[in-house]
């Protein structure tokens, strides 16, 4: 997507612009190096879902999980999943990997790690198998860009990006057809509270959710089937996002891919700050979680907009600068290019300080000169809605026109009912029609939109730049040999510690052995 | 003055409001009278659709305006007062930074079998619930979340270790009254590797408790569904500061 605009309207620095750039790379490295030396259990169930191992025991825990543990227990981790499990499967004489893990969890299978010639053979025999899944996610690619030439695609930018939420996926089904008729051209299912904590992909079609509907493969299935349907009747292909984020990042992002989703949340540093997930563990699930994002032509949304619900929007407007680099970095180093990275950012300013549109104005146009090429990700005032609906109106209002001036690729519909109600059908048609307004009255006055050179949205959008390059030099100046790691720990970000050796799912972060398998990684770096 | 009051327009004692509302009906001529039904049976006499748009083939949104003939009457008033008030993040932090002189420690836990800690989360978490922070995200709190499944002798001596002033616990599990007997056995534990008087504040939360049960269950208090990370942050400051002061001396 994007139609690349080159814009130069806030006269930044070129020099300061790659030192920023710099800097986040020196800061992002050593991260790079720990998740190449290191897996989690959810990386290595990934593996075995690409592989093709579905569907779960009678509790319901799955099978990917029941394998993996018992691989843990058994062999240890450290060598990948791949290499005792396709031992084990030519060995047992099994056919099939769902029922080589059902007879693992009985405690009828011996896993060991292969050595030698045997070790060959699992290495083999696992990345045939993994390619399959690859394939597949290939193919729904290709799928996805045929359908998108022969049906069409959203009229214009931005595009518009309204949530559903209802628990149930047979609730949400109609209203996320509704939604794409009346004129969102990207449908997100909120997930279920607590999911992200879950250390497991829930499976099958689920009516029961908290605040949201939970995550699963077959859910995935049937939402992006009645979108299919509902893009063939409009005549423009709809997109469907969820979340890969919390602990099953990477098997999240599979089902993803081999689902058809379009577009994934998929922040580096959210679940950490957030969710209070273990460093380590969530850079590792990151890393594979954004390179099958990569190969499945997803476009992913990074989550800076949270940074401004919890800290002051203009006091720390830089951290949100500061997460929009290390996201770029992280996000290329795992082979994402410039169209899948929606970077975050959101209206939410309060409106009560002078010149807050102003101030609005300035990020915004910061963040678009910085990532000239990125689609960017658009989100509207949640803190201040105050539940005078009047007022939310109007300031969404401006919210939309701040989106309408600095070309941006995604816009969340904002809604006046924000922390009142979820939203009536009256609120996304009156919201609908306020982006529709605020687009066709103002949508091209970017065109004569100049800021006064040296005034005070060009002033404002350096001084962030400036305080943005000054913390990732605080932050590249730690000790040690992951200074991010350090300042994570030490509550650089938001007001959070988060010690890289505390938070949930660390104990599912093993450091890999040399002699270390993971054919889909093979795969994906393009060494298989 | 009068006790009796009505809606205020743009003069004395007119009734003036306005409502908007969608009905699930086409729109068409009966829609518009099935709105000025609806304002009618509202109280509305009379009443003037402003605005009617069809919203998709089958439902349509109106704005009306109209006088109410109702009357309120406010000397009839009562009002449920919440014991304490309920603080912003920063007047608590600033009255336990005023009166503590140090970080109130607050420790988290699911105990018994539960893997539930979206209640917990909700509270501690920085995310939070509802639109607010959770408690973590308040300066002068110092949260320590242990997570779920949690053993209460686990949750008795990190307590001890940290210092806590109080203690949150959630459940959600409620088969065969879990919620119940988890919470008797932590009240038990605490009252007994504690001198009396001496314990942290217990203080448990989840969808199916009584929140008038807190002596049967031997803890602080109880918040029940819906509750938010301020509520309890504000009960936290009122049970352990505010209502602990003396009473001021004069001379």
């Amino acid at each position: 997507m994007a139609t690349v605009r080159p814009t130069r309207k806030l006269d930044l620095d070129p020099a300061t612009v790659r030192q920023a750039r710099a800097l986040a790379r020196t800061a992002g490295r050593p991260i790079v190096r720990l998740a190449r030396t290191h897996s989690t259990v959810s990386v290595e169930r990934a593996v075995l879902r690409l592989a093709g191992v579905a569907g779960a025991d009678p509790d319901g825990i799955p099978w990917v999980n029941r394998l993996v543990d018992e691989v843990r227990e058994q062999a240890g981790l450290e060598h990948g999943v791949a290499l005792p499990v396709w031992d084990a499967l030519r060995r047992s004489g099994e056919s099939d990997l769902t029922r080589l893990a059902q007879r693992a969890s009985s405690g009828g299978l011996d896993l060991r790690v292969p050595e030698g010639r045997d070790a060959e053979r699992a290495r083999r025999a696992s990345t045939t198998a993994v390619r399959r899944g690859i394939t597949a996610i290939d193919r729904r690619r290709a799928e996805r860009e045929r359908m998108v030439a022969k049906i069409g695609d959203a009229p214009r930018q931005p595009w518009i990006y309204l949530i559903v939420a209802t628990g149930d996926i047979h609730e949400d089904i109609p209203q996320a057809q509704a939604a794409a008729r009346e004129g969102a051209d990207v449908i997100a299912v909120i997930r279920s509270t607590g999911q992200s904590l879950l250390d497991y992909v829930p499976e099958g079609a689920t009516r029961e959710g908290y605040a949201g509907t939970y995550a699963t493969q077959e859910n995935f299935r049937l939402m992006r089937a009645a979108l299919d349907d509902v893009s063939k009747e409009l005549g423009r292909y709809v997109r469907l996002t969820n979340y890969a984020s919390g602990l099953c990042m990477p098997e999240i992002a599979t089902l993803a891919g081999l689902e058809r989703l379009d577009m994934m949340l998929n922040d580096s540093m959210y679940g950490i700050l957030f969710r209070d997930i273990n460093p380590v563990r969530t850079f590792v699930d990151q890393r594979f979680s954004r390179q099958v994002h990569a190969r499945a032509g997803i476009i992913i949304n990074t989550g800076e907009d949270n940074y401004l619900t919890t800290a002051d929007a203009v006091d720390e407007a830089h951290t949100v600068t500061v997460s929009q680099l290390l996201n770029e970095y992280f996000a290329k180093e795992a082979g994402l290019e410039d169209w899948q990275l929606a970077l975050g950012h959101a209206f939410e300013i309060n409106p009560d300080v002078p010149d807050s549109f102003r101030l609005e104005l300035a990020h915004a146009m910061l963040a678009r000169e910085l990532f000239p090429k990125a689609p960017l990700k658009w989100m509207p005032p949640t803190k201040h809605m105050t539940g005078d609906v009047f007022r939310g109106y109007l300031l969404d209002g401006f919210f939309n026109l701040v989106g309408a001036l600095t070309d941006q690729g995604i816009l969340l519909v904002g809604m006046m009912t924000e922390a009142v109600v979820t939203p009536f059908l009256s609120d996304r048609d009156l919201a609908l029609q306020n982006v529709r307004y605020v687009l066709d009255a103002a949508g091209r006055l970017h065109e004569d939109f100049h800021p006064q050179p040296g005034g005070f949205i060009q002033n404002r959008a350096h001084q962030v730049l400036d305080e943005a390059v000054e913390l990732l030099e605080r932050i590249t100046d730690e000790p040690g040999k992951a200074p991010l790691l350090e300042a994570i720990g030490d509550g650089t970000f938001g007001l959070m510690k988060r010690p890289a050796d505390r938070g949930k799912g660390y104990d599912g972060v093993v450091q890999q052995a040399s002699g270390y398998w993971n054919p889909a990684t093979e795969i994906l770096e393009g060494r298989e | 003055m009068s006790d009796i009051v009505r809606p205020y327009g743009d003069t004395t004692g007119d009734g003036m409001v306005q409502v908007s509302f969608t009905l699930p009906v086409p729109h068409d001529k009966r829609a518009e009278g099935a709105a000025l039904q609806l304002a009618a049976k509202m109280g509305m006499e009379p009443a003037i659709l402003v605005h009617a748009k069809a919203m998709g083939p089958d439902f349509t949104f109106f704005v009306v305006y109209g006088s109410v003939t109702h009357l309120v009457d406010l000397s009839k008033v009562t009002v449920l007062e919440r014991e304490y008030p309920l603080l912003t993040a920063k007047e608590a932090s600033s009255t336990i930074k005023r009166n503590l002189r140090r970080k109130l420690v607050v420790i988290g836990a699911c105990i018994g079998t539960d893997a539930h800690t979206v209640g917990i989360d909700a509270i501690l978490n920085i995310k939070g619930f509802a639109g607010e922070k959770g408690l973590e995200y308040y300066r002068e709190i110092k949260v320590v979340n242990l997570g779920a499944q949690v053993l209460v002798p686990e949750l008795v001596e990190r307590a001890r270790e940290e210092k806590a002033d109080a203690v949150l616990v959630s459940q959600v599990v409620t088969q065969r009254d879990a919620h119940l007997t988890n919470t008797r056995e932590m009240s038990a534990a605490f009252r007994e590797s504690y001198p009396a008087g001496s314990a942290p504040l217990l203080v448990v939360g989840g969808p199916r408790f009584d929140e008038h049960a807190t002596a049967e269950l031997g803890v602080d208090r109880i918040f029940g569904r819906g509750t938010t990370p301020a509520e309890v942050a504000s009960y936290l400051v009122h049970a352990l500061i505010t209502s602990r002061q003396p009473e001021p001396t004069t001379t």
